[in-house]
């Protein structure tokens, strides 16, 4: 992945930057050009809750190129406090102690990194919250 | 807006066709269907296809196909929409047909899976889905699916069983398909048996990887008859999108595309689920089959399983869904896909589906998905002879 990729990514992926439509406040995540519930291009920046439930997962054991020193790895879909939802890697626990519904946290983790002289890419998974 | 027909129909058996390139897996659908009709030319090929440029390190599909067939200077283009493309290139057949900007056009779909090495295949595959969003975090097209069936299996407390029992009507089904790239029967047992892919997505939940192409002919359904004596006519066609990454979905367990797609395509037919008498749907999953079920009208929410085991989805039923074997058991050439999926109905309402042929069908339906429900593509097909 070439650098300002990744770069431009950062606001969202390591610091859950969203946006809101400040016509019918609807969530955006990732951000997109116009709010798909009013059609508005209002748009004001808006930052994701850290703390959710998890609402569905999988264990991930056929790993995709890039991730077999993962796996096998846990991705789910985050229900966050205010209600949007988002989809990342659930980490620092092991797969067979996932459940739906449980209570999960923000946290800033290794995603993957690009062979021997790539670079390392991070971005925003979730735990569980203690 | 013309009435548009199909007038022939030319499909290869999907299968890893290590002898057959891109071009000539194409040459011999394309063969096929332009035998089959006596029509004086095409004004126009567009043709569905996803991984060419991964995997063959080829663009410009559409003047390769056509100088392959011998057709310049036609007029000639690819229409990409993921595992989708070849239902969205007969969306656009049909546009350019009944806008009457031409008269005869082929559509169809190719896809050379099996010249990819070392993952690239499922690395191209997993490229229907939000590279930045979803990709990045290390999730396929199978684990996309599997975080959906997880989600019903606890929303609505279907058993995994169930989605296995699908699996097994796909190959009985299959079974009885010439063109099939897995002829052969299952029990629930090597469903639940085969190999963990993305829990609970097992080996026998998943459509194969395999290569294969289809061509359809349409011309306007007035002139039919003219260059053929059994033709089927297009009566609705739609499609419809979704958000491309799945979480940024309010119900999970609902591919709105299909529910849109279908929607509009069952107005445009004025026809209703209970019409179908034979459907070709997109189950790349098997979950993906059952939301495509519950979504097209032919189950309620949460209930494909009961239908199921009552028999209303097999031949003979109160709908006949994928009497080809569907993408588990006939295959899965990405974008030519929903070609095979004309193809099959056309054959069906043509009465030329042998051993797979629904009795007295007059109307069917196809429906034919890009990505994890990020697009979808709805044909319905009417008995015209």
């Amino acid at each position: 992945m070439s650098v300002p990729r990744y770069w431009r990514e950062i606001p969202e992926r390591s610091r859950l930057e969203a946006s809101k439509c400040a016509t019918c406040g609807n969530v955006i995540y990732p951000n997109r050009a116009r709010c798909a519930k009013c059609g508005s291009d209002s748009i004001e920046p808006y930052r994701l809750p850290e703390r959710g439930k998890l609402l569905t997962f999988t264990v991930v054991r056929n790993p995709p190129r890039g991730f077999e020193k993962m796996a096998p790895f846990v991705l789910g879909i985050i229900e966050l406090e205010d209600g949007s939802r988002l989809m990342t890697q659930i980490t620092d626990v092991m797969p067979g102690e996932v459940t739906i519904g449980m209570p999960l946290e923000a946290v800033l983790r290794k995603v993957s990194e690009d062979g021997d002289s790539g670079i390392i890419e991070y971005a925003i998974k979730f735990r569980p919250t203690f | 807006m013309r009435r548009v027909a199909i007038l022939s129909y030319g499909l290869t058996k999907v299968e890893k066709h290590w002898r057959k390139s891109l071009r000539e897996l194409f040459g011999d659908a394309a063969k096929e269907a332009l035998k089959e009709t006596k029509i004086p030319g095409l004004d126009a090929l567009i043709v569905g296809n996803m991984c060419a440029s991964d995997l063959s390190d080829q663009n410009n599909i559409g003047a390769l196909l056509a100088d392959h067939l011998g057709i310049i200077p036609s007029t000639a283009y690819r229409v990409e929409a993921a595992c989708g493309s070849g239902g969205a290139a007969v969306l656009a057949a049909y546009a350019s047909v009944a806008s009457g900007m031409y008269n005869f056009v082929m559509t169809g779909g190719v896809e050379k899976l099996t010249d990819g090495v070392g993952g690239e295949t499922t690395r191209s595959l997993g490229k229907a889905a939000d590279a930045e969003y979803e990709l990045f975090f290390g999730s396929s097209f199978v684990s996309l699916n599997a975080l959906i069936m997880n989600h019903y299996m606890h929303v609505y407390h279907v058993s995994r069983e169930a989605f296995a029992d699908l699996a097994v009507l796909m190959h009985k089904n299959g079974a009885r398909n010439p063109y099939a790239q897995l002829p052969f029967e299952i029990t629930r047992e090597t469903v639940l048996n085969s190999e963990k892919i993305a829990d609970p997505i097992t080996l026998y939940d998943c459509a194969p990887v395999g290569d294969g192409a289809a061509a359809i002919i349409m011309c306007p359904l007035e002139d039919a008859p003219k260059y053929s004596d059994n033709f089927v006519e297009i009566s609705g066609v739609a499609g419809a999108t979704d958000t491309i990454n799945i979480s940024s979905r309010s119900d999970l367990l609902s591919l709105n595309s299909t529910v849109v797609a279908a929607d509009k395509a069952y107005k445009m037919a004025k026809v209703t689920p209970a019409d179908i008498d034979v459907a070709e749907i997109h189950d790349t999953f098997t979950i993906t089959g059952a939301l495509s079920i519950e979504d097209l009208g032919f189950s309620e929410k949460g209930k494909f399983n009961k239908l199921l085991s009552d028999g209303a989805f097999e031949p003979g039923g109160v709908v006949t869904i994928n009497p080809s074997g569907g993408l588990k058991s006939r295959g899965h050439p990405v974008g030519a896909t929903g070609s095979y999926q004309v193809a099959e109905v056309t054959m069906q309402l043509m009465g030329r589906a042998g051993r797979m042929q629904v009795p007295n069908a007059e109307a069917g339906l196809t429906q034919n998905i890009g990505g994890s429900g990020s697009s979808t593509y709805v044909a319905i097909l009417r008995r015209a002879r």
